[in-house]
C-alpha cells in the first residue's frame, strides 16, 4: 500500500509515521509538502501530528487553508482513507471534514504520557484488527485535545457508531479520572459519517515497537491496510 | 580617559579595561567599536575569570572529535559512522527577569549550537534550581519556566528526557535554568562554524533583527542585578515555529557542498557570530549593517551589530553558490540576506552604506585580558564543616515511618512527573527509558546500541565543600548512566556561580572545577563542551555553587538496558558498594559520617552542615562492577542510592515497580538516622533473581566491591527490620503528590 504523509510546516510527528509504516511495517510511504495542491496514486493520507504553522491563531485553522488541504478534501470526498493524528485531527476538525472541535486541556496544561484506549467499533476500516471493548495503550502528547461538539452532533456520532477510541482504565473501565483532557464522553478517536476518515489524538505511530514500550499502535494501521487490500 | 563612567558601565567594562583597549588600538575606539568589545569581553563571551581555571579539566579522549571552546557544542565519535554532538547552557538572568521567555529562549539557543553543526538535535534535558515553592513569587518563575521550556521545546518535535530539579532559599529570586541538547550527526557532514575563503558570502537567515537583547551577554549574563524591571527588554522573545523551520533547512542545507561553514547567533548576537567564525577561519570581514533586516525603524549600527533577536543563522555561502543556498530557503519559507563577505585582512570591518563604523583586528576582540585570583578557603565553610552530628539524637524506631514520608514528599525528592509530563518525550520514536529514572535511554535507529543521558550536580554539597561537591556531580551523572547499563563517554558542564570578584566565591569556583577535573581523570570521561554562568547573586547573597554535569553514554547492546524499577515477586535486593556501617558517624568523627549534607539533615533537623564524603577508587569498581553484572544480564533493575540514602532509594524502585519490599539487612550498625537517610557515595540498589546471588558475589569480588543482602522483594508493603513498615500505596502518595502539592 502507499502511504501519502502531508507535512507542513512545522509539523513533527512525520518521520515518526514514516517510521512506523515504512520500517516496522513494510509499506510504501512519501511526504507531501503542504505545497502540493494535488497528489495522485496514494491509498491512504496520513495528517501527522506536530505544530502546524506554530499553532498560531488557533490550532490547525491555517493549515486548514493550505493548498494540499484542499486536495486531502477531494481525496476524503471520493472515499479515500484520511487518518489524522493530534494536530492532524484538529486540522480535519477545522476543515470540517470531522465534525466537532479540539479545545485547550480542561487541566490548561501540555499532557505527554501513556493512556489506555477502549476500542468501541471493531469493525471500521481503522479498527477491523481489534476486537469491540479491547483495551490499547499508546502515548498522548497535546495540549488541544479536549473533544468538544454540541449535543446533537454527540447523539449523532454515538447513534452511528462514529466514536471508535475512548479515554479508560488500564482494565477497560470508562471513568473521569482517567481522561486527560475532559473531552466529552472520554472521546480519543472518531469517524467521519462515511467511515472513510479518522481522527485521533493519541499517536498509534509511537507504539509501534516492544522496545518502546507497546506495539498496539499498529493494529490501526494493519486494519488500513486490511480494508485496502480488500478493497483493491 | 575622555569616556564617562556610565558608557562604561552600559558594556560592563571597566576602565583597566577601557584603557587596554585604547592602548592596543592605538587610538579611542569608535561607539560601534565599544560596543563589539563590551560583547566580546564579556564575562559570557569572554570567560575572563574562568578561562584560566577550565584548562584544568580533562578534555582529551579517544572518543573525542570536538573539544570545549573549537566550535557551537563538543562532539564525539560513537562508531557506525555516526557522531553525537552535545551542549549545556545557561539561561538564569534572563529566566529571573521573564521566567517563559527566559526558559524558552534557552532550550531555542542550545538547539541552534546543535543544528549549526549539522546535527539533529535528539534530545533535550534541563537542569532547573528554585527557592521554595512555598513563596508565591518561586512558584512564578517556577511554573513561566517549566511553560517555557515545554511551549518552545515541545513546539520542535525533540523529545525533552528530563533533567533534575531542587528547591533551596538560596535560588529564590536566582533561579537556575540549565539546558542540555544532545544531537546526532553523520560523522562525514559535520558542519563547521567557521568563515575562510576571501569572497565567500555572509548569509543572514531567519528572523528580522529587533532591538530585543541589546547588552544581553555583558549587561545581563556579566553581572549581579537587583532592578529587575528595568532589565526586562534585555531579554528576547522566541518563535519556536521559525526555529523549527530553521532546524529543516540547515539540516538540509548540511547535507550540499554549498556552505564552508555556519553559526547560530546567540549572546551577542551578530558580533559574536561573524567575529567568532572568521577567527577559527583566521580570515577577515567585512559586513554592511546596512544589508541586515530590521524590524524595527531607525536602528543604529550599534544596534544591530549587538541584538540578540532570536532565531538567526548566519551561513558562510560559497561565492557562486548563492542562488541555490537562497532558494532552499525560499522553499522553507525562511528569509536570507547576503550582508557581507569573507576577506583576508584579519579585519572585522563594519559599515553602513560606504561608510566605516568600526574596523578592529579580529584577534584584538577575542583576546580579553583573563584574571587570576587569589583562593582562599573562607572560614565560615570550617565552621559548617566541623559541626558534630553527635550533637543531633538519633532516630527512634517508631519515627522512622513518619521520617520517610516527609522526606519523600520533600520537592527535592518526590517525583516530578508534574513536570516532565508537560514536556513531549517520546516524539521521534526512540525514547525507550522515559524521564523519572537515574538517566533517560534512547535508541539509535538502525543500530543496537543505545543512548544514555543525565544532568547531576548537588548545590548543597558544594557548599558545604566545593572540591567534594565537584567530584561528586560527576561521579553522581556517572552512576546515573551505569544504572541504565550505559558506559560513561563525555560531559557538557554548565558552572553557575556567584560573583567571582568576591573571595568566597572565586574560592568555590576554583575548587569545584578541581573537584570536576579530579572524577573527570579518575573516570576517564572528558569534558567536551560547557558553559560558565558567573554573577548569580540577588541582594548581595550567592547562589549555592552549583556546578551541573551533563553525561552522555553508551549502551552497546539496547537489548541490555536496566531501570529503577524493582520486577518480580520473590527477585533478591542487594547493595553494591559501600556498606552503611562503614559510614556510621563514629568512626568518621565530627565530621558526621554519610549525614553531613543530606536532605535529612536539612528537611528534619533544618541544618545544612557537615560534609559529604567519598572514596573515588571504590567509586570506580562499584560503576566497573554494576555494568558488568547488567551487561552479562544478571540484574534486573539498578538504582542509584543518592538523596535521601538507601531506605529512600528503596521506596522508589518499589513505587516505581509497584511492588512491596521486605528489608532484613537494611540497618548495619551505626546510627538508625545514617543507615535509613545518610547520603553515603558509591552504592548502588540491585535486584536479581533468587539463583543468581553467587554469580553477582563474584564480580563483586573481582572488583572488589561491599555487596550486602537488602532483602527480597514482594507483597504491597514496604518494610524494613522493623524500623520502617509502610503500605506502598501511602508511599506511593507522598512521593507522587510531593510537588503537586505546593503548587496547588
Amino acid at each position: 500500500m502507499r502511504f501519502g504523509i502531508v507535512v507542513f510546516p512545522g509539523t513533527w510527528s512525520d518521520r515518526d509515521c514514516h517510521y512506523a509504516l515504512h520500517d516496522v511495517l513494510g509499506q510504501e510511504a512519501d511526504y507531501i509538502w503542504h505545497k502540493e495542491a494535488q497528489f495522485s496514486g496514494y491509498d491512504c493520507i496520513v495528517l501527522p501530528g506536530g505544530f502546524s504553522y506554530g499553532d498560531y491563531l488557533r490550532v490547525g485553522a491555517i493549515a486548514r487553508f493550505s493548498p494540499v488541504t484542499a486536495a486531502v478534501e477531494r481525496f476524503a470526498h471520493s472515499g479515500g482513507l484520511v487518518i489524522g493524528i493530534c494536530n492532524g485531527f484538529q486540522i480535519l476538525c477545522e476543515a470540517g471534514l470531522l465534525p466537532g472541535v479540539l479545545l485547550a486541556s480542561s487541566h490548561l496544561q501540555y499532557r505527554c504520557q501513556w493512556v489506555s484506549l477502549r476500542v468501541e467499533n471493531g469493525y471500521s476500516s481503522f479498527s477491523s484488527k481489534c476486537e469491540k471493548g479491547q483495551v490499547l495503550r499508546m502515548p498522548i502528547s497535546h495540549y488541544e485535545g479536549n473533544y468538544y461538539a454540541d449535543e446533537t452532533a454527540l447523539a449523532e456520532l454515538e447513534a452511528n457508531g462514529q466514536v471508535v477510541f475512548r479515554y479508560c482504565t488500564p482494565s477497560g473501565k470508562i471513568t473521569e479520572g482517567v481522561n486527560p483532557n475532559g473531552s466529552l464522553h472520554n472521546i480519543a478517536g472518531i469517524l467521519n459519517r462515511e467511515g472513510n476518515v479518522l481522527g485521533m489524538m493519541p499517536h498509534p505511530e509511537r507504539a509501534c515497537e516492544t522496545l518502546l514500550g507497546s506495539t498496539e499502535g499498529n493494529l490501526i494501521w494493519e486494519s488500513m491496510i486490511d480494508y485496502l487490500q480488500g478493497s483493491s | 580617559m575622555t569616556i564617562s563612567r556610565e558608557a562604561l558601565d552600559k558594556v560592563a567594562l571597566s576602565e583597566k579595561e577601557y584603557n587596554l583597549i585604547v592602548q592596543r588600538l592605538g587610538r579611542e575606539p569608535t561607539e560601534v567599536e565599544l560596543g563589539l568589545f563590551g560583547s566580546l569581553w564579556s564575562e559570557h563571551c569572554g570567560y575572563k575569570h574562568s578561562k584560566l581555571l577550565l584548562k584544568a579539566l580533562p578534555t582529551w579522549g579517544k572518543h573525542v572529535l570536538v573539544g570545549p571552546g573549537e566550535e557551537n557544542a563538543g562532539a564525539i565519535d560513537i562508531g557506525d559512522g555516526e557522531v553525537l554532538v552535545m551542549k549545556m547552557e545557561s539561561h538564569n538572568h534572563p529566566s529571573a527577569v521573564e521566567p517563559y521567555q527566559g526558559a524558552a529562549t534557552g532550550v531555542g539557543g542550545i538547539v541552534r549550537d546543535i543544528f549549526t553543526m549539522g546535527a539533529r538535535p535528539i534530545a533535550l534535558l534541563n537542569s532547573l534550581r528554585f527557592g521554595p515553592l512555598t513563596d508565591s513569587h518561586n512558584r512564578y518563575l517556577f511554573n513561566g519556566v517549566v511553560g517555557g521550556i515545554g511551549g518552545y521545546g515541545n513546539c520542535l518535535g525533540i523529545p525533552n528526557m528530563g533533567g533534575e530539579a531542587f528547591f533551596a532559599s538560596c535560588y529564590s529570586g536566582n533561579p537556575v535554568v540549565n539546558a542540555l541538547c544532545l544531537g546526532i550527526a553523520d560523522k562525514a557532514k559535520m558542519v563547521r562554524a567557521r568563515a575562510s575563503g576571501k569572497g565567500n558570502l555572509l548569509m543572514l537567515v531567519g528572523a528580522e533583527t529587533g532591538r530585543d537583547g541589546i547588552y544581553g551577554a555583558s549587561g545581563l549574563a556579566s553581572r549581579t542585578f537587583e532592578e529587575e524591571q528595568e532589565l526586562r527588554p534585555t531579554v528576547q522573545v522566541g518563535n519556536p515555529f521559525l526555529e523549527k523551520l530553521l532546524i529543516e533547512a540547515c539540516l538540509e542545507l548540511a547535507q550540499t557542498d554549498w556552505i564552508v561553514g555556519m553559526q547560530d547567533l546567540g549572546a551577542a548576537g551578530l558580533t559574536s557570530a561573524a567575529v567568532e567564525s572568521v577567527a577559527r577561519g583566521g580570515a577577515g570581514v567585512e559586513i554592511d549593517v546596512g544589508k541586515v533586516p530590521r524590524r524595527d525603524e531607525n536602528m543604529t549600527p550599534y544596534e544591530v551589530m549587538l541584538s540578540e533577536s532570536q532565531e538567526r543563522m548566519l551561513v558562510i555561502v560559497k561565492r557562486g553558490h548563492e542562488d541555490k543556498v537562497q532558494a532552499l530557503f525560499d522553499h522553507w519559507e525562511l528569509r536570507s540576506d547576503i550582508i557581507g563577505e569573507v576577506t583576508d585582512s584579519g579585519l572585522a570591518v563594519i559599515k553602513e552604506g560606504k561608510e566605516v563604523v568600526a574596523e578592529v583586528l579580529v584577534n584584538l576582540l577575542l583576546s580579553p585580558p583573563l584574571y587570576r585570583r587569589r583562593s582562599k578557603k573562607p572560614a565560615w565553610l570550617t565552621e559548617l564543616q566541623s559541626f558534630d552530628m553527635a550533637t543531633i539524637p538519633d532516630l527512634r524506631p517508631r519515627q522512622c515511618n513518619s521520617t520517610l514520608l516527609r522526606l519523600l514528599a520533600s520537592p527535592n525528592i518526590a517525583s516530578k512527573e508534574w513536570i516532565y509530563r508537560q514536556y513531549d518525550h517520546q516524539v521521534m520514536n526512540n525514547s525507550v527509558v522515559l524521564p523519572g529514572g537515574d538517566a533517560a535511554v534512547l535508541r539509535m535507529k538502525g543500530t543496537r546500541k543505545g543512548i544514555s543521558l543525565a544532568t547531576d550536580g548537588n548545590g548543597r554539597y558544594c557548599y558545604l565543600d566545593p572540591f567534594l561537591g565537584g567530584v561528586i556531580a560527576v561521579v553522581e551523572a556517572a552512576r546515573n548512566l551505569v544504572c541504565s547499563g550505559a558506559e560513561p563517554l563525555a560531559v557538557t558542564d554548565c558552572l553557575n556561580f556567584g560573583n567571582p570578584e568576591k573571595d568566597d566565591v572565586y574560592y568555590q569556583l576554583t575548587e569545584s572545577i578541581k573537584g570536576m577535573a579530579r572524577s573527570c581523570r579518575e573516570l576517564r570521561i572528558p569534558v567536551i563542551s560547557g558553559n560558565v554562568s558567573l554573577y548569580n547573586e540577588t541582594k548581595g547573597q550567592a547562589i549555592y555553587p552549583t556546578p551541573v554535569v551533563g553525561m552522555v553514554g553508551v549502551i552497546y547492546d539496547i537489548n541490555r538496558y536496566c531501570t529503577m524499577s524493582f520486577k518480580d515477586e520473590g527477585d533478591l535486593v542487594f547493595l553494591l558498594g559501600a556498606a552503611p556501617s562503614r559510614s556510621a558517624g563514629s568512626s568518621e568523627g565530627a565530621s558526621g559520617g554519610a549525614l553531613g549534607g543530606s536532605e535529612y539533615l536539612e528537611v528534619v533537623h533544618h541544618l545544612i552542615k557537615g560534609k559529604p564524603s567519598i572514596d573515588l577508587d571504590l567509586e570506580r569498581r562499584v560503576q566497573r562492577c554494576c555494568l558488568e553484572a547488567i551487561r552479562r544480564g544478571l540484574v534486573k533493575s539498578a538504582h542509584d542510592c543518592s538523596d535521601g540514602g538507601l531506605a529512600v532509594a528503596i521506596a522508589e524502585s518499589c513505587i516505581v515497580g509497584d511492588i512491596g519490599f521486605k528489608g532484613e539487612g537494611c540497618r548495619m550498625g551505626g546510627r538508625l538516622d545514617d543507615s535509613l537517610f545518610g547520603e553515603l557515595q558509591s552504592r548502588i540498589v540491585v535486584s536479581l533473581p533468587a539463583g543468581s546471588g553467587a554469580k553477582l558475589e563474584k564480580i563483586a569480588a573481582r572488583w572488589q566491591v561491599p555487596l550486602a543482602l537488602l532483602g527480597k522483594i514482594g507483597g504491597r508493603r514496604v518494610s524494613m527490620e522493623g524500623c520502617i513498615d509502610l503500605p506502598l500505596a501511602k508511599i506511593r502518595k507522598a512521593w507522587g503528590k510531593g510537588l503537586e502539592r505546593l503548587l496547588g
